[in-house]
């Protein structure tokens, strides 16, 4: 129970995917990007609306995170494509993955005569490593090797009494296991931050919890609105969420019971095994972008109301707990807790099932938003463009 | 839920319904031993007073405060955005 098949990365990490990346810096460089990628087999274009513009700690966010990404173990090898001119520094990005990783390459526009010399140079180098990319063979995994992101979007009431709670029940079956599970969304602690501080390991992590909480909850305060204009959502309201402090206790529960043992920024790398704490916007692409650049290879998705949202290189396992979802969006569903919002299953029978689902997805098996080809990604930004 | 609704916690003042109620529905908190009708036609997912909350009082779920009444809320009555508002994330106070 405690295995999975993988693949062995040279830096020892393990993937659940075998994705090649083609990895755009700027959005100058999207087209091109997403066009090599179409060409050949087993590419996925990562492509965002930053790189350029962006000064200090903004910028810097956006290099770690694209940095983040195709260090995800889930990745075989990653073609960066560069316009050339754009403040993020395509070089320091090669050369901050050839570090660790085999299968590093860039191709820069402005130095291969456009758009169509840009796109042949990036097939070539990607068909040069067809071959060593079909070798690569799944091999037998431990748990422990996992880093699940935890994510909810489209929430309503069934999600804080069934979804989350079951995928609490799994998280700390992963964590028992000696993995990594990071809980994100900073705006959706906001009233149950002090439920999540008095579980960190020590008062420095604490008080770091706290603070990304104040610093959120003052961002938007700073607005002169009530955040309620956007958290709860409209469709939160709609499906019976009053206040963010309602959604926060309900987000809670998808973080189980473990002890919190690391907080980290948006996009950085936890460096120890159980439970960690990121802090991101409670947006949900953004989130979950965020935490693959950390490092996770697999996500578990709590919706009440229901999203398509997937994941350019990583897989994405929805979860309802209502029932009405988990008929009108079926195929958007890889779980139906229901059963449990409906009185009619427990948290252990249906999380004994997610568990099950967990594994045989990391070991291979297509989830709905794979299937449908969804591949949503955005960076947050913390300033404006300049 | 046979009943059709759940109570979080034995200290909360609403139940969430797990089905469409329809105004004049008899709602029996077994948990609780409290008994009412509702006053209002309540949907899937929202809360109704389990409780009188006075203006003010805390509106509590999940044994936690999740916001501050605006007006008296009787038990029965659908609460929610048109009663109860958020304490957080207030940049309009």
């Amino acid at each position: 129970m405690s295995t999975f098949k993988g693949f062995l990365r040279e830096d020892g990490a393990v993937g659940v995917r075998n994705h090649i990346l083609v990895l755009s810096t700027v959005v100058c460089a999207n087209v091109v990007a997403e066009r090599v990628a179409r060409r050949v087999q087993g590419a996925v274009a990562f492509c965002h609306t930053n790189g350029c513009g962006q000064i200090g700690e903004d910028l810097s966010q956006t290099i770690r995170t694209l940095a983040g990404i195709g260090r995800n173990p889930n990745v075989f090898g990653t073609l960066i494509v560069s316009l050339g001119c754009e403040g993020v520094a395509a070089c320091d990005i090669l050369n901050d993955l050839a570090r660790n990783r085999k299968n590093i390459e860039l191709v820069t526009i402005q130095e291969c005569g456009g758009t169509s010399g840009a796109i042949r140079q990036g097939e070539r180098i990607l068909r040069g490593w067809q071959k060593e990319w079909k070798n690569q063979k799944r091999v037998p995994c431990q748990l422990k090797d996992l880093t699940v992101g935890l994510e909810c979007g489209g929430s309503d009431t069934s999600s804080g009494i069934a979804a989350n709670p079951v995928m609490g029940y799994v998280s700390d079956r992963v964590v028992s296991m000696g993995g990594k599970v990071i809980l994100s969304e900073t705006t959706e602690m906001i009233g149950a931050e002090h439920l999540l501080a008095a579980r960190t390991t020590n008062g420095v992590l604490a008080k770091k919890l706290l603070d990304f909480v104040k610093k959120t909850e003052d961002s938007a305060k700073a607005m002169k609105v009530d955040l309620r204009g956007t958290q709860p959502t409209p469709g939160n309201i709609k499906g019976g969420l009053t206040t963010i402090e309602e959604k926060s206790l309900g987000c809670l529960a998808k973080a189980g019971h473990s002890r919190i043992v690391e907080v980290v920024g948006y996009a950085e790398q936890p460096t120890k095994q159980g439970l960690i704490v990121m802090d991101t916007p409670g947006y949900d692409v953004e989130s979950v972008t965020g935490m693959l650049a950390g490092g996770a290879q697999i996500f578990l998705f709590s919706t009440g109301r229901g999203t398509p949202v997937g994941c350019p290189i990583a897989p994405v396992i929805k979860v309802t707990g209502n029932p009405r979802t988990a008929e009108r969006m079926r195929e958007n569903i890889d779980l139906d807790a229901s059963g449990l919002t409906l009185g009619r299953q427990s948290i252990e029978e249906i999380g004994d099932g997610l568990f099950t689902l967990l594994r045989k997805t990391a070991s291979g098996r297509k989830t709905a938003s794979e299937r449908l080809g969804h591949t949503e990604a955005s960076i947050t930004r913390i300033g404006p463009s300049v | 839920m046979e009943q059709g609704y759940i109570l979080i916690n034995k200290g909360d003042n609403v139940v969430t319904l797990l089905r469409d109620f329809e105004k004049g529905e008899r709602i029996n908190v077994s948990e609780l031993g409290i008994e009412f009708t509702l006053l209002d036609n309540v949907e899937f997912g929202h809360k109704v007073a389990i409780r009188l909350i006075r203006n003010g009082e805390k509106v509590i779920k999940y044994g936690e405060s999740i916001g501050s009444s605006t007006k008296e809320i009787l038990p029965g009555e659908h609460v929610h955005i048109q009663n109860t508002v958020s304490d957080r994330g207030r940049g309009d106070q």
